[in-house]
């Protein structure tokens, strides 16, 4: 098992803040690697160490074999970055940029440059102060993913796409899957980093408190279920992993551990269901219940 | 214009530290030039002859104008403050002006703003309104300490209200420049670039000689302050000329407000080009994009200046000609060839701390990128950060020589026609402006060691270049001791054309230069990336 990024006890100070406080983080070469936390946990910083724009106080990372402090350049030809604030250029157009950062990275791919700007719908002949954020954010991603690269590094790339843009990308980060590649991607929703990613780490004040494959972490977060039944539920109550059931007549809401979810819905099932609601699970609520308590 | 008082006291809040140290700053220097004036030049024999020198020697009318009544206290304060005063109070107004909307428009807090109950106008208003105040104030300090130091009312009145209203013609500049672009910087230089003009263009106006174009100084919102005539007339009419531009460029940005969207000017974005052109390609090209227009525009600039400034040379010389009295002085430091090689020395050395100014900008253009984020995509591309920054800071060493020769070819081709010589005065005015270069560099040397070691002070350059203006075109006059002085790299420069030609100091203040410059380099291939 050869790893694209491994990194260990890291930490990074600010002033007084400890962004980073013992991180530990290993992406496997060829995977998509999710890097999920809620605002300020220290994603960003991580990714600003890796890219050898922060220089960690302590601890070690290696990326591509590389130190990414002082092999920055002969690092950076292997990877693209697309940042969490982008802000273009005011006066150069998209195209522009796509081009110019594509050329510093050593070339790219023409083709798939021309499918990426068809697939996002983005006019690449718009001046940088004129695009909104989300087209800001599509010109970066189109640059990053139209390099030949082994490693993309991904910083909320999809906070500002709107839904249909969203599959889009999860579209394409597929196909660079299959291409091969190691993507790091940081995001703050769970469901995006479920649908995405092999394997997924959790990030909160600067240190990882969980990693594993998706399938892993399943036990971590709970669907909550609303559901109007053809006869009164029975029986759901006393399944493992339901909780905080409320029953009104023939309706019933309720929460159930992700892992327990296929045996309760057999029950719900056998009930008869006349409509049913599901919400999957946000990081807020994991965080909740978690680590709240653990503090 | 709901709103506009809610957000002149946001200002203030905001300005809370800034605002009082330019008021006490302006008022507090009027104080003590007085005081300083009272004890330099006592009644008599010595004002005499500093009336002969400033209103014979060109370098010194070009740089304060003249001097109109040298019996008075007061004649002697309007001429050795009074313009400078109306500067100081153009720049505090034009920055204030543009912190309060371009600025707050373009990080988006205007559309906070603008989202609750504020009239479309208020934002513009509170600006205008602030610095309006803010020089009202200044101007009515003023008042008070010269009525106090016994100075006659009438001409107290005027000398501040040349202050405050230059003050207002600024603020109605910058609210205009403001509309025009959607960036503040741009905003910012243009307005900066008008204040530069109006003094330089005034400059020109008062040295020219009787026989010169001595209209240009009516051409200038600084030259109107001079034109009131405090303490030597009080021409109370003149200030009709910056208050009706005050209602012209007022009214005209108004209208511009209600016809434009927020976060837009006024010139309207057009598609640009699909593909990068291929000098897209390396950082270089990348800082060609984004300086270019300055450096054309800095360039241009520079060369106006120098054919003004060189066709009116000679006129300096028949001015001093037509006095047999001065004619005797000056011939003693070379006939009126040195007479005109030294105004050109003092021109030179305006223009030399002038173009810092572009060289300053060019420089921290490095920082403007890293606090806009801009920088760190650039830098997590194969691109090595001695790479980027040098790609900038190319812009600021060989900008500035192109900068300080386009100001030399100016004065040597036009001065050289007057004189039909061409040949033999273009190369050493051209020497004369690239002698600058030196000090210039070290100005920009410090710029690019703030930015690699304390990226948080780099807007305190600006402090040290006025600093180095002050004592180096002030202290002489101000007989500040050599030592505080010799502090300012512009003070060791030779005054060319005419001085002998030294090699020592430029060689010195080239070291100088090259050892901030490594710390900078140095400083930022250490650190990290901040906002
Ligand atoms: N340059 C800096 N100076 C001071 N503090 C900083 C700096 N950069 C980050 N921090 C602090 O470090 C912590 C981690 O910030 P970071 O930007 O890495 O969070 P994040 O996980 O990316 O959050 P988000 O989801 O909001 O992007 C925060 O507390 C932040 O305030
Ligand atoms: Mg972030």
């Amino acid at each position: 098992m050869t790893y694209a990024i491994s990194v260990s006890d890291l930490v990074k100070t600010f002033g007084p803040t400890r962004a980073l406080d013992g991180l530990d983080l290993t992406v496997r070469t060829g995977e998509v690697h999710g890097f999920l936390g809620p605002n300020g946990a220290g994603k960003s910083t991580t990714i600003r160490v890796l890219l050898g724009l922060l220089r960690a106080d302590s601890g070690t990372a290696r990326l591509l074999d590389g130190d990414p402090w002082r092999d920055t350049a002969a690092l950076h030809r292997r990877l693209a970055y697309v940042p969490g604030d982008v802000n273009l250029w005011p006066n150069l157009t998209g195209g522009e940029v796509i081009d110019l950062l594509g050329r510093l990275r050593g070339g790219l791919n023409e083709k798939r440059r021309a499918d990426l700007l068809e697939r996002f719908e983005l006019d690449p002949r718009k001046k940088g102060r004129t695009y909104s954020k989300g087209n800001r954010q599509k010109v970066a991603v189109v640059a990053a993913l139209s390099s030949d690269v082994e490693l993309l590094v991904l910083d909320e790339p999809t906070s500002g796409l709107d839904p249909l843009m969203e599959a889009v990308f999860q579209e394409c980060i597929n196909e660079e899957r299959e291409r091969g590649r190691t993507v790091l991607l940081s995001s703050h929703i769970l469901a995006e980093v479920e649908a995405l990613c092999d394997r997924v780490s959790i990030i909160r004040t600067g240190k990882i408190v969980e990693t594993g494959t998706m399938a892993e972490l399943r036990h971590l977060t709970r669907t909550s279920i609303a559901a109007e039944l053809a006869s009164p539920p029975n029986g759901i109550a006393n399944l493992p992993g339901v909780h905080d059931l409320k029953a009104e007549g023939n309706r019933v809401r309720f929460e159930v551990d992700s892992d327990k979810l296929d045996a309760v819905l057999k029950q719900l099932v056998d009930s008869g269901v006349r409509t049913l609601t599901s919400q999957p699970p946000t990081l807020e609520e994991l965080f909740l219940r978690h680590y709240e308590d653990a503090k | 214009m709901i709103g506009t008082w809610n957000l002149v006291r946001l200002a203030l809040r905001r300005d809370r530290i800034i605002l009082p140290v330019w008021i006490i700053a302006i008022v507090g220097i009027t104080l003590s030039t007085a005081t300083a004036l009272e004890e330099l030049y006592p009644v008599g024999q010595a004002r005499q002859q500093l009336s002969l020198t400033a209103n014979t020697n060109p370098a010194f009318l070009a740089m304060l104008g003249p001097l109109r009544d040298a019996h008075t206290l007061g004649g002697l304060l309007a001429w050795r403050w009074g313009l400078l005063a109306a500067l100081a109070a153009g720049v505090m107004s034009m920055l204030l002006v543009t912190r309060h909307t371009r600025a707050e428009e373009e990080a988006g807090r205007l559309e906070l703003i603008g989202s609750t109950v504020v009239g479309r106008h208020a934002p513009l208003a509170a600006a205008v309104l602030t610095a309006f105040g803010a020089n009202v104030l200044i101007g009515g300090l003023i008042v008070a300490l010269l009525l106090g130091k016994g100075l006659p009312a009438e001409g107290a009145i005027a000398f501040a209200s040349s202050i405050t209203v230059t003050g207002w013609a600024f603020t109605a500049v910058s609210a205009f420049t403001a509309q025009l672009s959607e960036n503040s910087r741009t905003a910012n230089s243009m307005a900066g670039a008008v204040v530069a003009g109006t003094y330089l263009v005034r400059a020109a106006g008062d040295s020219a000689g009787d026989s010169g174009p001595t209209w240009l100084t009516w051409l200038s919102p600084l030259g109107w302050a001079e034109q009131v005539h405090a303490f030597a007339g009080d021409r109370y009419w003149v200030f009709a000329l910056p208050l009706a531009l005050v209602v012209v460029l007022l009214t005209t940005s108004a209208v511009i407000v209600t016809k434009r969207d927020v976060g837009l000017g006024l010139l309207p974005t057009r598609l640009g080009s699909a593909r990068g052109a291929p000098s897209l390609r390396s950082p270089f090209g990348l800082a060609w994009r984004l300086q270019r227009g300055s450096l054309i525009g800095w360039t241009a600039g520079l060369f106006l200046l120098g054919v003004v400034y060189g066709s009116i040379a000679q006129a300096v010389g028949d001015m001093v000609n037509d006095n047999p009295l001065m004619k005797k002085v000056i011939s003693a430091i070379g006939g009126s060839g040195g007479l005109i090689d030294i105004y050109l020395a003092t021109i030179f050395g305006m223009i030399g701390m002038i173009s810092s100014i572009y060289l300053v900008q060019a420089t921290l253009r490095l920082r403007s990128e890293e606090t806009s984020f801009r920088a760190e995509p650039l830098l997590a591309t194969p691109v090595s950060r001695p790479a980027w920054v040098a790609s900038h800071f190319l812009f600021a060493i060989v900008g500035g020589a192109l900068v300080l020769g386009a100001a030399g070819l100016g004065v040597g081709l036009t001065h050289g026609l007057r004189e039909g010589d061409v040949g033999g005065i273009l190369p050493r005015m051209l020497g004369a402006a690239l002698a600058q270069l030196p000090a210039a560099w070290v100005v920009a040397g410090i710029a690019l060691v703030l930015f690699g070691l304390f990226p948080q002070l780099t807007g305190v350059t600006w402090g040290v270049l006025g600093a180095c203006l002050v004592l180096t075109m002030f202290g002489p006059v101000m007989k500040l001791p050599q030592l505080l002085m010799d502090l300012s790299p512009f003070t060791h420069l030779p005054k060319l054309p005419g001085a002998t030609w030294t090699a020592e100091p430029l060689l010195w203040l080239v070291g100088a230069a090259l050892v901030l410059v490594a710390a900078g380099f140095a400083g930022f291939r250490r650190r990290d990336l901040t906002t």
